[in-house]
């Protein structure tokens, strides 16, 4: 893999450097100009082939095959030799496990709409002011988000340990108990405190692309509302959040795209239990294919997983951006 | 730089920053303001700081009331995972896989990026469309047929590399796509002034291009790292026993000694202060990188 960088490299360094300063010259004549243009093409192919063939190999040639293993049954031995079409995705699609883990991942995606996007603006519109220790609050929110999802995963599963578990006590002590089985093992609850702790983990990256998005607002246009009588409540609403709207759009399609990918958090808190409670579109794919070593299965159901992201993605495109823009203007010339 | 903001700027930060400085519209803080902050703090802080303290009691302690400071303070457990070879071995993986990967996507995204910002030709659209696609591409969808090729067909399975590469060709498509806009912004009068003097684009590029664009490396740079030194799904499948990640040896340590809850605090923590360390060194280039990440 890398030993192709430095073998391409000789050709295109000695010639470059060889001719270099004859380059203006060599423009005019015919012969010159080839000799200039294949020169370029040299030195072109000495600095992105590696990285082509880098991203060929281990990106471009994966995915290709991941779409070929989906056309066969084939459990990881012998060669690829029982085709059986669309076979896979007709199984995986009537897979209930599967739909299932579909609807979990949409239930991510919604609630990270409908409670972070109101939470994450509400502090961050809170925390846009000049006070004291701001430069702390904002490291201290954005510190889960450093964190990996493994961490943050094992120490949430010990704190939600039912009875002994610290929330389980705090909570008790205020007179509510917590589910019998705990608040992972409890399927009717067990989506929802997986979503808590995404919360807790990506709350922070909103508030601060938010207070980003914030410094981005030309103070003139509040101090005109401010002037003409407008409330804090009324700035925030009428000016601030509309001209936030590319900001929002941003942080909703990270959201959307991270939600639909969503596996080392499930598969720490709960692997994707209890009785399938919690799977999500990848921990599914990857039952499948590391501990069932159905790949065809496993390989279709990515291919699913992508044209999901895919299609949410150009919907996304298509319809929150526009609107968005659109707001965003409104918002700019109302106040003007 | 404590303040995000004021770092030096991705070129689209430059966007946020043309306007002097001041959030002041209204200012201080109302008591409800100061609040929420505080819940806000609490409820961030508050598992990490459990973590920390709970790994300095005993499972005793831990028993008999969850929510109480460490009495006494034990430094039991702590000592025990430092000194076991198993989690500084873990270290030393994670570590090097970062950095490898690090290293290759920043070196050859910087180099791509160059004549995908500076040349004209022909191709030049369609391969810098190539990897933006890569962007749609998660690990997750690959993983299967990665997990077979890099195994069976390149050898690498259980390997540094074997993690390193794949991870840094992911890496490639952000790295890409920050880093053009940066080369692009580069006057050209500089590097026409290098090639009359007589250098060559090769010593065009180690000489101009790479230190011009300091600030953008540092930021596809950090973010390589930190998403490789949190990465779980491949080195999952990829390494096991000694080879294994940080976050690998805490996810395997909770599961095999879920009783020992004080124990996996312990581990928990001391594998939390590396990223946490690096976090606060690079604050505001982590924060750059994702708002340029996120606008580019």
């Amino acid at each position: 893999m890398t030993t192709a960088a430095p073998g391409e490299a000789s050709p295109a360094t000695a010639d470059a450097a060889g001719r270099a300063p004859a380059r203006p010259a060599a423009r005019r004549g015919r012969p010159g100009r080839r000799r200039a243009s294949l020169r370029m093409g040299l030195e072109i192919l000495f600095f992105v082939g590696p990285a082509l063939i880098l991203f060929g190999v281990f990106v471009v040639w994966p995915i290709a095959r991941a779409v070929q293993f989906s056309l066969y049954r084939w459990k990881g031995f012998g060669p690829l030799v029982d085709f059986v079409g669309l076979q896979n995705y007709v199984s995986v699609l009537t897979n209930e496990v599967f739909t299932d883990a579909f609807r979990h991942n949409m239930t991510i995606v919604v609630l990270s709409i409908l409670v972070q996007l109101p939470v994450g603006l509400g502090i961050a519109l809170l925390l846009n002011r000049k006070m004291r220790f701001q430069g702390m609050l904002r490291t201290i929110i954005f510190v889960p988000y450093v964190l990996s999802e493994v961490i943050a995963g094992v120490v949430w599963l010990q704190l939600l340990q039912p009875e002994y578990g610290v929330i389980d006590t705090v909570l008790g002590a205020v007179g509510i108990s917590g589910p019998e089985e705990g608040w992972l093992g409890t399927p009717e609850v067990a989506l929802y405190t997986v979503f808590v702790v995404l919360t807790w983990k990506y709350l922070g990256l909103a508030v601060l692309l938010f207070l980003a998005g914030l410094q981005g607002v030309p103070d003139e246009l509040v101090e005109a509302a401010q002037i003409d009588g407008a409330s804090w409540w009324q700035v925030q609403r009428r000016v601030t959040v509309p001209l936030l709207g590319p900001t929002i759009r941003t942080w909703g399609f990270l959201s959307m795209i991270g939600a639909i990918q969503l596996f080392d958090m499930v598969w720490i808190l709960t692997g994707g239990g209890p009785a399938n409670s919690t799977t999500t579109m990848a921990t599914f794919l990857i039952t499948e294919g590391t501990k069932r070593y159905n790949y065809g299965i496993a390989t279709a159901a990515s291919v699913i997983l992508f044209a999901v992201a895919l299609v949410l993605a150009v919907l996304y495109q298509i319809f929150v951006l526009r609107r968005d823009v659109a707001q965003a203007d409104a918002g700019s010339r109302r106040v003007r | 730089m404590s303040l995000p903001v004021a770092a030096p700027p991705t070129p689209d930060a430059g966007v946020v920053r043309s306007r002097p400085r001041g959030s002041g519209r209204y200012r201080g803080g109302s008591p409800l303001v100061w609040f929420v902050a505080l819940i806000v703090v609490a409820a961030t802080l508050g598992p990490v700081l459990y973590a920390v303290l709970g790994g300095f009691r005993t499972n005793a302690q831990l028993a008999e009331s969850p929510a109480a400071l460490p009495d006494p303070w034990v430094l039991e457990n702590y000592q025990r995972v430092l000194t076991s070879a198993t989690f500084w071995r873990y270290a030393v993986n994670s570590t090097v896989i970062a950095t490898v990967t690090t290293v290759v996507a920043v070196v050859f995204g910087l180099m791509a990026a160059y004549p995908l910002a500076r040349y004209r030709f022909r191709w030049r659209e369609p391969i810098y469309l190539v990897f933006v696609l890569g962007l749609l591409f998660p690990v997750t969808v690959a993983i299967i047929p990665l997990f077979i090729i890099i195994t069976r067909q390149l050898h690498l399975g259980n390997t540094w590399w074997g993690v390193a590469l794949p991870q840094a060709a992911f890496a490639l498509p952000v790295t890409i796509i920050i880093l053009r806009p940066f080369l692009m912004a580069i006057p050209n009068e500089l590097e026409e002034a290098a090639v009359i003097d007589g250098a060559s684009r090769i010593q065009v590029f180690w000489r101009i291009i790479v230190p011009l664009s300091g600030p953008g490396v540092v930021t596809v740079g950090v973010l390589a790292f930190v998403a490789s030194w949190n990465a779980y799904l491949l080195p999952l499948l990829l390494l096991q026993g000694d080879m294994k990640t940080l976050p690998l040896g805490v996810a395997d340590f909770s599961s095999q000694y879920s009783s020992d809850t004080a124990g996996v605090f312990a581990f928990t923590t001391l594998a939390m202060i590396p990223a946490l360390i690096f976090f606060l060194a690079m604050q505001g280039r982590i924060v750059n990188g994702l708002q340029g990440a996120v606008k580019g």
